[in-house]
């Protein structure tokens, strides 16, 4: 996961005084930029200095640090034509930042921390915009870009090389790269513009490479970040990243599995399939599900319940994603583990075959090609063929489509050369066990209407109940006060079910029976 | 109450035909929608089990398999809210917590939501001995739950227990519900956040000013806007309970640190909430807090549109300014004349000259409300750019919604501004290209003929529409009908025969059917205000030629119009006018949940 950002700037990004075809796009929509509390400062005018590669070594450092503030005054990029001087001033200073980052030893001293990481932070941290498509569809519709990318884009590639650099010292970055630090840093994976991520998931890369205070605090609020998306949003531009940092983190986590680790497994990886968008993110996903597994084989159980928990009812796109994550799982599974979850595996893929949509039934007859999975069917033959026999013959025979026909007759015959005894016995049970299967429907049948009329009796009775009831209690109180007050009368007017007197709370319940 | 006397009278006895395991069996089945089926008619097996079962058997089994498919816990959820009856009465309500305490333990939210409403339903059938002993304990191992979920849970639960328990316990939820409000996750300050103004409301007001403002700041000031933006909703509810002189001390500095905040998504919320806030502040709110909002208001909003720059105007503060331009107008009539003049008017000015339309015309629709306090006349030098601007936008709903409130403006601006400013825009929009912005200018004229008279229409509007008759484009000769169709009624029996009606007879030899059997309709619309002779003289023979016209359109219409409805039009023309108001009104509202969509 190492994105190899050019390090020259590529003239196409160079500002010209003509807006790219990139920004023009993004103009004619109403682009990107964040909020105007940002160009407050854009009043500031920036004059040149001298050049970082001419500055004598004693006033190096001192130079640095001018321009790093120089590069903090922002500007706007909605208007193109805007300030181009002061554009292009802090443009050619952050190139040197970068370049001298990079190339020049001994650059890094203490004092310029702060001052990076400010120049940094005020750059890059802002709210980002609502997306001007609400119903933005990252497979169907182009991104919005980032307006300010030319600038942008070089205070990354600071960050970045000012981490990459062999000076960099954690023991001093730690205390201006914080909690909150990495908290916005974390916020920003929200951004619509691709370049933008791919640049922060290096960035994040490095930081928790390097920066080990951090790194459970890292994991914590990605956590968040994903229950928030999956729980409360559904939306969030940077999942696939931040799986993709996660998928090289789970490479790295020791045996045997904190429960901490297991619990994000459970409780956050496995619910992600249940996301709308899960096809821009699950490649990543699935790969981050096999790092488990090939890290501790015990999680196999968790896994696979999960993703049967979470099977896809009614998009059949998700379906085949989830059966592609499932060979991709079963290709690397124990035979131990395997047996441990086959059943209720194989009820699923059972019910695949049958799908009308034929890519799905496609997808799940696929399996028996893989060789890996052919050989665990076969050392379960004895298991596995009951579960999905009486589907396979039916659609077989029954399949709209005549490749999937054709491929569940290579699946039989598959079966009938591991074991026929087995083959012919179901065979011949099959039209028992259809007729069995016809019998129990027609008791549960039975059961619900006894018990639906049961209900109706039981309701009778409550009514009749009600009034005899309320008959009694009428005559009672044209017995008891010699002329019945009004508010009595209304109140008798209403089904009761209780004996006049009884605590208020019941009256509730009358209603709920009649 | 009935159900339990039936049960211990022994009428429960359907044990033998329903044994306990043959029901589970069916809660239990493997085929995911028969066991939904189930669930869903779980008062139908507790009914056949009796009370006593439905308490010793059925409600563990719930409880202990509760890992399911989310869909079945949902109805689960729900269907567990409306069993009091069925386990027996209040006396067994607190039978259903333990199921109802792990559904709102589980992730999915919509199952989660459903079991704290359900819990919230049973909550009072408890009695308050009930609630001490079982209920509250419950509610206080979710707030102390190991997973976020049931602590989020939690949030939902304090304020229906809190009125009916003693003060110890009073105390322990307030402390509860304080260590909330922190919390590591910001799932659980999130829902902590969304019910602090629930909460607040059943505090006793002592309590109220020491927790729940601190509370309030704190959470204002999470370093998550998601968790600033829902306490700003909360500050509503806290304003009505608070006495006068604190709301200064106490709510409005955190009101207007989030006026200011540096998130798009805050400063939109405390817009949105704005005239919700100030109509609860109001009562109490010296002028001079209002002053000093208000001031942050204007400079936030003057640095989000800088009127000379429209380009610099993005995205980001467009939600936030159409948010605070469809609740600034209603702060017209709570400030007064001179502080509307002072503070508002800039406001509304700077709003006119917006670069997006639904900003425009939220101040523009509007405009009644400032009407009444300070007169339209103030604004009416630059409400007229605006009006132009939105008449001629690219946008036909932003025309048509302009449109709209023609009649209203035109009424407050007076006949000669209208004549002078407005009334050429008023014709332009019956040649507009879009068939919906020609029916409604038709109709827009009908109500300006009812609003300034016969005598001005026979003046400024009847030539411009007779003068369409000769237009070679046959849209255009058409809408020359449609507007006589309208026009006839308000301009009156001698405008209508005099000028009307030989333009419409001229059109009928039109070589575009369409024209003329519209002319037949016409005719048949105008009937009613046409003496008879003219309808004898002039209409019958035109009708009667339209009758045997080629085209079987025109046939249809006039014949229609020759059978004798003429007696009956009156009160369909009337029908018919009211239904094109109820169109337009639905057009209307179309619009506003498109603007705010």
């Amino acid at each position: 996961s190492s994105a190899s950002a050019p390090f020259s700037v590529p003239s196409a990004e160079k500002v010209d005084g003509f807006p790219r075809r990139s920004m023009r796009r993004a103009r004619q929509r109403r682009s990107h930029s964040s909020s105007q509390f940002r160009y407050q400062s854009s009043q500031v005018e920036l004059t040149p200095l001298p050049l970082l590669k001419d500055a004598p070594v004693a006033e190096l450092h001192d130079l640095f640090c001018k321009k790093l503030q120089q590069c903090c005054v922002l500007f706007d990029f909605l208007d193109c034509v805007a300030d181009l001087k002061g554009k292009e001033i802090k443009r050619a200073a952050l190139n040197e930042l970068v370049e001298s980052v990079a190339t020049s030893r001994g650059v890094l001293i203490e004092p310029l921390y702060p001052e990076a990481i400010k120049m940094i932070s005020v750059n890059i941290f802002r709210t980002l915009p609502p997306s001007e498509n609400p119903e933005f569809d990252p497979e169907e519709d182009e991104p919005t870009l980032e307006a300010s990318w030319p600038h942008l884009q070089l205070v990354y590639e600071f960050f970045l090389r000012f981490l990459e650099s062999p000076d960099f010292q954690p023991s001093m970055a730690k205390r201006y790269v914080d909690q909150k630090f990495v908290l916005q840093l974390l916020e920003l994976f929200d951004s619509e513009d691709p370049r933008e991520r791919e640049y922060l998931k290096t960035i994040l890369h490095r930081v928790y490479g390097k920066l080990l205070g951090l790194r459970a605090y890292i994991r914590k609020q990605i956590n968040n970040i994903f229950l928030r998306f999956i729980y409360e949003t559904e939306h969030f531009n940077g999942v696939a990243e931040l799986l993709e940092i996660l998928g090289s983190i789970i490479n790295g986590f020791a045996l045997p599995l904190k429960a901490e680790h297991k619990q994000f497994l459970v409780r956050v990886l496995i619910p992600l399939h249940t996301a709308k968008s899960l096809s821009i993110f699950h490649a990543q996903l699935a790969y981050c599900v096999v790092q488990f597994m090939e890290k501790d084989a015990t999680v196999t159980e968790y896994i696979i319940r999960g993703l049967l928990k979470y099977w896809p009812k009614t998009c059949t796109q998700k379906e085949v994603m989830f059966l592609g994550e499932i060979e991709e799982i079963l290709d690397v599974i124990e035979p131990s583990q395997f047996i441990r979850v086959q059943e209720p595996l194989f009820k699923q893929i059972a019910a695949c075959i049958s799908s009308p949509h034929f890519q799905v039934a496609e997808r799940a007859l696929y399996f028996w090609n893989n060789e890996y999975i052919l050989s665990l069917i076969e050392e379960n033959c004895q298991v596995i063929l009951p579960l999905v026999f009486a589907t396979l013959y039916r659609v077989s025979k029954e399949h709209w489509n005549q490749t999937i026909v054709s491929l569940i007759y290579n699946v039989l015959k598959t079966f009938m050369e591991m074991n026929s005894k087995l083959f012919d016995d179901l065979t011949a049970s099959y039209k028992v066990e259809k007729q069995k299967e016809l019998k129990r429907d027609r008791e549960r049948a039975d059961l619900w209407r006894g018990l639906e009329e049961h209900q109706d009796r039981r309701m009778q009775m409550l009514t009749e109940a009600a009034r005899n009831q309320r008959n009694l209690q009428e005559r009672g109180e044209r017995g008891d006060p010699p002329s019945p007050s009004s508010p009595q009368t209304s109140h008798s007017d209403q089904p009761e079910l209780k004996p006049s007197g009884a605590s208020s709370s019941s009256s509730g319940g009358g209603e709920s029976a009649t | 109450r009935q159900l339990r006397r039936n049960g211990g009278g022994g009428a429960d006895g359907d044990d033998s035909l329903y044994p306990i395991a043959v029901l589970i069996d069916e809660l239990r089945n493997e085929d995911v929608q028969l066991r939904l089926n189930s669930i869903k008619k779980l008062s139908t097996i507790a009914l056949a089990l009796g009370v006593e079962r439905t308490r010793t058997e059925l409600l563990p089994f719930l409880t202990d398999t509760i890992y399911d498919e989310d869909e079945v816990l949902l109805a689960l959820a729900e269907q567990l809210g409306n069993f009091t009856m069925l386990v027996g009465g209040p006396e067994y309500v607190h039978c259903l917590l333990p199921p109802l305490e792990s559904l709102a333990t589980v992730e999915e939210t919509v199952v989660r939501d459903k079991a704290v409403e359900s819990l919230r339903k049973i909550s009072q059938e408890h009695s308050p001995v009930d609630l001490e002993v079982h209920f509250e304990p419950l509610v206080k191992r979710l707030a102390s739950g190991d997973w976020f979920t049931s602590r989020t849970s939690a949030c939902g639960l304090f304020s229906v227990c809190y009125p009916r328990v003693s003060s110890t316990v009073k105390a322990e939820i307030r402390q509860h519900f304080r260590t909330l409000c922190s919390d590591d996750t910001p799932m659980v300050r999130r829902a902590a956040a969304s019910k602090l103004g629930e909460f607040a409301k059943v505090l006793e007001l002592d309590y109220v000013k020491s927790d729940i403002i601190s509370l309030f700041t704190a959470l204002a000031s999470d370093e998550q806007d998601s968790v600033r933006l829902l306490a700003v909703e909360a500050c509503v509810s806290i304003a009505t309970l608070l006495p006068q002189e604190d709301l200064e001390s106490l709510v409005m500095p955190t009101l207007r640190q989030a006026a200011e905040d540096k998130s798009w998504r805050v400063r939109y919320m405390v817009a949105d909430k704005f005239s919700e806030t100030f109509v609860s502040l109001q009562m109490y709110l010296c002028f001079n807090c209002i002053h000093s909002v208000l001031t942050i208001w204007l400079s936030d909003l003057c640095l989000l549109c800088p009127v000379s720059e429209q380009e610099l105007v993005s995205d980001t503060n467009q939600h936030v300014k159409s948010a605070l331009a469809s609740v600034i107008m209603g702060l017209s009539t709570i400030l007064g004349k001179d502080n509307t003049i002072e503070h508002l008017l800039p406001l509304f000015l700077a709003q006119l000259k917006d670069e997006c339309p639904e900003v425009r015309l939220n101040i523009i629709s509007n405009l009644d409300c400032v009407n009444e306090v300070i007169g339209i006349r103030q604004l009416s030098q630059s409400l007229l750019p605006a009006i132009v601007e939105l008449a001629e936008d690219a946008k036909w709903r932003v025309r048509l919604a302009i449109i709209e409130y023609m009649p209203l403006l035109a009424g407050q601006l007076g006949v000669e501004f209208f004549d002078e400013k407005l009334n050429t825009l008023c014709m332009a929009w019956l040649i507009d290209h879009v068939y919906a912005i020609r029916e409604a200018a038709t109709c827009n004229l009908m109500k300006l003929v009812e609003k300034f008279g016969a005598e001005w229409a026979q003046n400024t509007i009847v030539p411009k529409v007779l003068g369409m008759a000769n237009d070679p484009n046959y849209l255009h000769r058409m809408t020359t009908l449609f507007c006589i169709n309208a026009l006839s009624e308000a301009c009156g029996q001698d405008i209508t025969t005099k000028q009307m009606l030989p333009v419409v007879l001229k059109m009928s030899n039109d070589q575009v059917a369409n024209v003329r059997f519209n002319v037949a309709k016409s005719l048949q619309k105008i009937g009613p205000v046409l003496d008879s002779n003219a309808l004898q003289t002039e209409v019958k023979p035109v009708l009667e030629k339209l009758a045997t016209d080629t085209d079987m359109d025109v046939k249809y219409f006039a014949q229609e119009a020759i059978s004798g409805k003429h007696f009956t039009l009156i009160n369909v023309n009337k029908l018919k006018m009211a239904i094109i108001k109820s169109e337009m009104h639905f057009n209307l509202l179309v619009f506003t949940v498109l603007v705010l969509a």
